[in-house]
């Protein structure tokens, strides 16, 4: 466009630069210095009293396997997701629109969701009663089965996180041209070899951005962990949640919510390293 | 697809008899997935319509006996139930209203001009996906209680259109790089000035990928947790109210909120079908 006025472009992005100023730039310092000072000076107190709490280890270690847990099953399954739609004519709308259903629901409600299945008068025992497994209702989500709630939450997590992915890799299945795998059929591959060999690589840009997301929310995890398990299974954000408004600790608080955003932001550095998209390689 | 149906009425009744079972293959693949999807939502909907009775029948069989919107209804003349409920469609409401009045001068901008600093803004906006953001309330409490936003409506819409925002400024400029320029540049020379020309040709043509992206940032809010827990007392919000007296609410009750946060995400969710995957496609680029 003309350039006859040059300050239009800078009028139009000014209101939510100076948004994201007020609400994002200025809380994330303040955060970071509420978790290094204690009463206006440096100090490493916070980080103390954060590491040598009871819940620390546990919720940094539960916090890690779940997310170790979670994604990978999501990519998969978000990938057999986009594989199959693509092989569908008729009612493939019906059927992205049924998958994409859980891009709707909060964490929160999933793990109500999952609660109504695996709560002691539930429909996974009344399944397993059935099918003559368990003699009597088994409990799944108490602090005396940390195995099977970890699993609990896992399953809930994947069945609500999985659209995001899916849509984003959707979304990245249909930009690859039709030529590229029609190229490779001509030349021979089977469906596996076209698959990790054509499909995997050109939608990386895609797998990238959704690795990313996923993995940045999955360190959020909190209300689904809440509402299956309550406080039986600490988690980060649970804990900072809990020193803000159980104890009234800002500070400490502060720390955990810093040390999510190390992780996160080291997570998100990890993906941008290992899975370099080279521009020129896009179709 | 063509190709598929060719070579399948041209092979032999043997290699037909193996796509077919490889067909059979896909849809349960597929019918599974979808029941993946929608039988727990069936279930809880049955545990918010069972009522107290319905939570201790064993063992369950799954089918809708027994239910009625009774037991909905007495959760929502709950105390704070509604008024919970109204506090989230204003805190989305404005979140809404933010996000798209912030965020589409900025994609228009991104869309239709080039200046200096444009990458180091399309840096800021991606970086904000970096961040777990709705930890930023932490912070926001001290400096709300001072601003006299904590525990309002305003002040939840305000940390969830952060959240909204980036989001917002990234699909409008792909919404805006839809239309076409010359359409634009044809309305100045018949006299449009920018400002009509951009209401009167742009604006109409975006529109509707401008509404799905309110759907969206009325989503991200509606579903918003953390941040609404930390910033509200009395004038919670749906997902904050839920998580604070879930404790100590009987199970029914927990099944009758999970429903009700759920129904309206999925009838945005199905009023934006059509955007879901040119959106994202735009937005995880």
């Amino acid at each position: 466009m003309t350039n006859s006025r040059p300050w239009i472009p800078y009028l139009l992005i000014l209101p939510s630069v100076a948004f994201l100023a007020l609400l994002f730039v200025v809380p994330l310092v303040q955060t970071i210095w509420l978790a290094v000072s204690d009463n206006g000076v440096l100090s490493l107190d916070n980080a103390e009293r954060m590491v040598t709490d009871i819940n620390f280890t546990r919720s940094v270690k539960n916090t890690f396997l779940l997310t170790i847990a979670v994604v990978p099953v999501q990519i998969a399954i978000a990938l057999a997701m986009g594989t199959m739609v693509a092989k569908v004519g008729r009612g493939r709308e019906t059927i992205l629109w049924i998958w994409t259903i859980p891009l709707g629901i909060s964490d929160l409600a999933a793990g109500l969701v999952w609660l109504s299945i695996l709560q002691n008068t539930g429909y996974l025992n009344s399944l397993l009663f059935g099918l003559g497994i368990i003699g009597r209702q088994a409990s799944w989500l108490s602090y005396q089965t940390p195995v099977a709630l970890f699993i609990a939450i896992a399953v809930a997590e994947i069945w609500r996180g999985t659209a995001i992915v899916m849509v984003i890799i959707v979304a990245g299945l249909n930009q690859v041209p039709k030529e590229f795998k029609e190229a490779a059929e001509i030349f021979g591959a089977g469906p596996w070899t076209r698959f990790w060999r054509i499909t995997l690589p050109l939608i990386r840009p895609a797998l990238q951005s959704a690795l990313i997301l996923r993995t940045v929310l999955a360190f959020e995890v909190f209300a689904v962990v809440y509402a299956l398990g309550g406080r039986n299974f600490p988690v980060l954000v649970g804990e900072a949640y809990n020193w803000q408004n159980q104890n009234q600790n800002y500070s400490v608080a502060a720390a955990y919510a810093v040390l999510i955003m190390i992780i996160s932001l080291a997570a998100t550095l990890i993906y941008l390293k290992a899975l370099k998209v080279d521009p020129e390689r896009l179709p | 697809m063509t190709t598929d149906t060719i070579s399948t009425a041209a092979d032999t009744p043997k290699a037909a008899g193996f796509v077919s079972s490889r067909r059979w293959l896909l849809w349960s693949g597929i019918a599974a997935l979808c029941a993946w999807v929608l039988v727990p939502i069936y279930l809880v909907a049955l545990g918010a319509l069972g009522g107290r009775q319905g939570v201790y029948i064993w063992p369950k069989t799954g089918l809708p006996t027994g239910i009625s919107l009774e037991p909905f209804i007495l959760f929502l003349k709950t105390e704070g139930v509604v008024q919970s409920f109204l506090n989230s469609l204003g805190a989305a409401g404005i979140t809404v209203a933010l996000s798209i009045l912030l965020g589409a001068p900025a994609g228009y901008a991104l869309a239709r001009y080039d200046f200096r600093g444009k990458d180091s803004y399309r840096l800021l906006v991606l970086l904000t996906r970096a961040f777990p953001l709705a930890i930023l309330a932490l912070p926001l409490t001290v400096s709300f209680i001072r601003l006299g936003l904590y525990d309002t409506i305003v002040g939840v819409g305000l940390i969830h259109t952060v959240l909204a925002l980036p989001f917002a400024a990234l699909v409008t400029q792909g919404i805006f790089l839809g239309v076409p320029k010359e359409l634009e540049e044809a309305a100045w020379v018949f006299g449009c000035t920018r400002i009509q020309a951009f209401f009167k040709v742009v604006a109409p043509l975006a529109l509707p990928g401008i509404v799905a992206t309110a759907v969206f940032a009325f989503v991200i809010s509606w579903n918003e947790v953390f941040a609404a827990s930390v910033l509200t007392v009395r004038n919670r919000t749906l997902t904050a109210y839920l998580l604070t007296v879930l404790s100590e609410s009987p199970m029914h009750y927990r099944f009758a909120g999970g429903l009700m946060l759920i129904l309206p995400s999925v009838v945005f969710i199905f009023a934006v079908r059509r955007y879901l995957f040119a959106i994202w496609g735009i937005s995880s680029k």
